[in-house]
């Protein structure tokens, strides 16, 4: 398989860049394999890629419904960050974002790691005292925080609104100086390649109708392309979460399914080089390297798998976008689009094993699975073949709703459309 | 989205608070049932079609209302007063 370089990249140009080949194979599945990963998504194919390489466990296959890349690692806003409060968070999200500092390298293939900063703007000096808190707490568990005067922010975001006559008037705001964006495709596709150089068969166009069981015990799976047996069966599937659960027979479970929908505009000269939030309501926003503004507000607030939203969202969010910057009001929008996001009931990612023996789960993610991409399929890698959770991964159970130990990094409660 | 209310007819969804999944049953007060508890705070029905679910028309009459609609299409199929279909026992899994 290709390996990427100058000079692979010198000696395909003056062959006429024919003789690429393929990034990962096309194969047929096999009958049985030691781990099947349902979802080829990011976090299934990180997964994969970590199954591989720290486990040598390679006798892995990855069934994709679609086309991979298709689901959120396509449509996410491309944010990594990991400006959390609670200490189970910052934990697992700063070891996320050390595994994104050396990924490119790693893999092997360019993700386009860009670590240009988020910038949490704060309108009320409530919102400040918040935030300043939550800065101390990322300090506390190893990250990085700033504090930014209204000043400062004047020198490094000169687009945004600082009049003392705004409606939500910014006081100052957090930033994560080591966060940034990614080439979201990118991610998938250079852990795809990476865990198809290792061995793992990558199946597309293959999606999942049952589950085969010997007991309570779940052996493999039924396919539209057949069955397919194994040891263990992964489950990553995101807001197809209760779905796949159903067809295992469990029809109430702590994920709710949303509608997020995100928008670029047309491309402009260079405007904004970090992430920037924006407090007064929900809205977050990046100038991408093709020089769209990327941006994405709030759910759409009710149960969906259309991957598409409605009006209202798309007008609060406009709204919001042009309260911080007014200089974009007239730009025009070139996309948007929509993704079915796994909301749990506490806004925090579930990354266990079960719920069924033989069973391992990897949801809800609610809007922050992007970033976790790496750190999830480390963890999540780690607990397939060990039969015991990494320590990042071991607060984040299936039980702990049960138990009571949830870990709502703001307080909502059960209630995912406020996550 | 138009959810047609009862009281006022179709009206833009943005008048609408959602309640979510009307399949669950509140266990009795004086239960200590922690499974119970547990299913009826934590656990959803959330099928990929027909979805019963309450919104209220906040920004209108202010009825809660139990409504049928469908996650992949958002097609309306059925929308009802809350009260009434409760007491008819629908909603129910």
């Amino acid at each position: 398989m290709a390996e990427y370089s100058a000079l692979s990249l010198l000696k395909n140009a003056l062959t006429g860049n024919r003789n690429w080949k393929p990034a990962w194979r096309k194969p047929e599945p096999k009958p049985g394999y030691d781990v099947i990963i349902i979802g080829g998504g990011g976090h299934g194919l990180a997964t994969a890629y970590y199954l591989a390489k720290e486990h040598g466990v390679a006798n892995v296959a990855v069934l994709e419904k679609g086309w991979l890349g298709s689901g959120n690692i396509g449509r996410n806003t491309t944010i990594v960050r990991s400006n959390y409060l609670l200490p189970e968070s910052v934990r697992f999200y700063d070891f996320s974002v050390k595994l994104w500092e050396n990924l490119s390298h790693e893999l092997n293939y360019n993700v386009m790691f860009s670590q240009r900063g988020i910038l949490n703007l704060a309108h009320s000096p409530s919102q400040a005292d918040d935030y300043i808190r939550r800065g101390n707490a990322m300090l506390h568990g190893g990250g990085d925080g700033v504090w930014l005067t209204r000043d400062e922010i004047a020198r490094k975001v000169p687009g945004v609104d600082l009049s003392r006559s705004a409606r939500f008037p910014v006081i100052g705001g957090l930033l994560q100086p080591r966060a940034g964006t990614a080439r979201h495709d990118a991610v998938a596709w250079g852990y795809a390649r990476a865990a198809d150089r290792r061995g793992v068969d990558i199946v597309e166009n293959c999606a999942v109708t049952g589950f085969l069981r010997e007991g309570e015990k779940i052996v493999g799976v039924t396919t539209t392309r057949g069955e397919i047996r194994a040891r263990k069966v992964a489950v990553a599937v995101a807001g197809s979460t209760s779905h796949l659960m159903a067809m295992a027979g469990i029809d109430r479970f702590p994920i709710e399914s949303h509608v997020l929908q995100a928008f670029v505009t047309e491309a402009i000269k260079p405007y904004v080089d970090c992430v920037v939030t924006f407090g007064g309501g929900h809205l977050y926003m990046s100038q991408s390297d093709k020089g769209g503004l990327v941006f994405g507000g709030d759910l759409d607030g009710y149960n969906s798998y259309a991957q598409r939203g409605n009006l209202p969202l798309v007008e609060e969010v406009m709204g919001e976008m042009v309260a911080m910057f007014p200089a974009v009001a007239r730009l025009r929008l070139l996309r948007s689009w929509g993704g079915v996001m796994d909301m749990s009931m506490d806004g925090s990612p579930i990354i266990t094993k079960g719920p069924l023996p033989g069973m391992y789960l990897n949801c809800g993610w609610c809007y922050g699975g992007f970033k976790a991409t790496p750190a999830s399929g480390f963890s999540f890698a780690w607990t397939i073949a060990k039969d015991e959770p990494h320590v990042i991964n071991a607060p984040f159970t299936l039980s702990r709703f049960e138990r009571g130990a949830i870990l709502d990094e703001k307080g909502q409660g059960p209630t995912p459309k406020l996550h | 989205m138009l959810i047609p209310c009862p009281h006022c007819g179709p009206r833009d969804v943005s008048e609408f608070s959602y309640q979510g999944d009307a399949t669950r049953t509140r266990p009795d007060p004086a239960s200590t049932d922690v499974k119970a508890w547990h299913d009826y705070v934590y656990n959803r029905s959330n099928p990929a079609g027909r979805h019963s679910e309450y919104w209220q028309h906040a920004g209108g009459c202010r009825t809660h209302l139990l409504v049928t609609r469908d996650t992949l299409t958002h097609e309306i199929q059925a929308v009802a007063f809350a009260r009434a279909a409760l007491n008819e026992g629908a909603g129910k899994p």
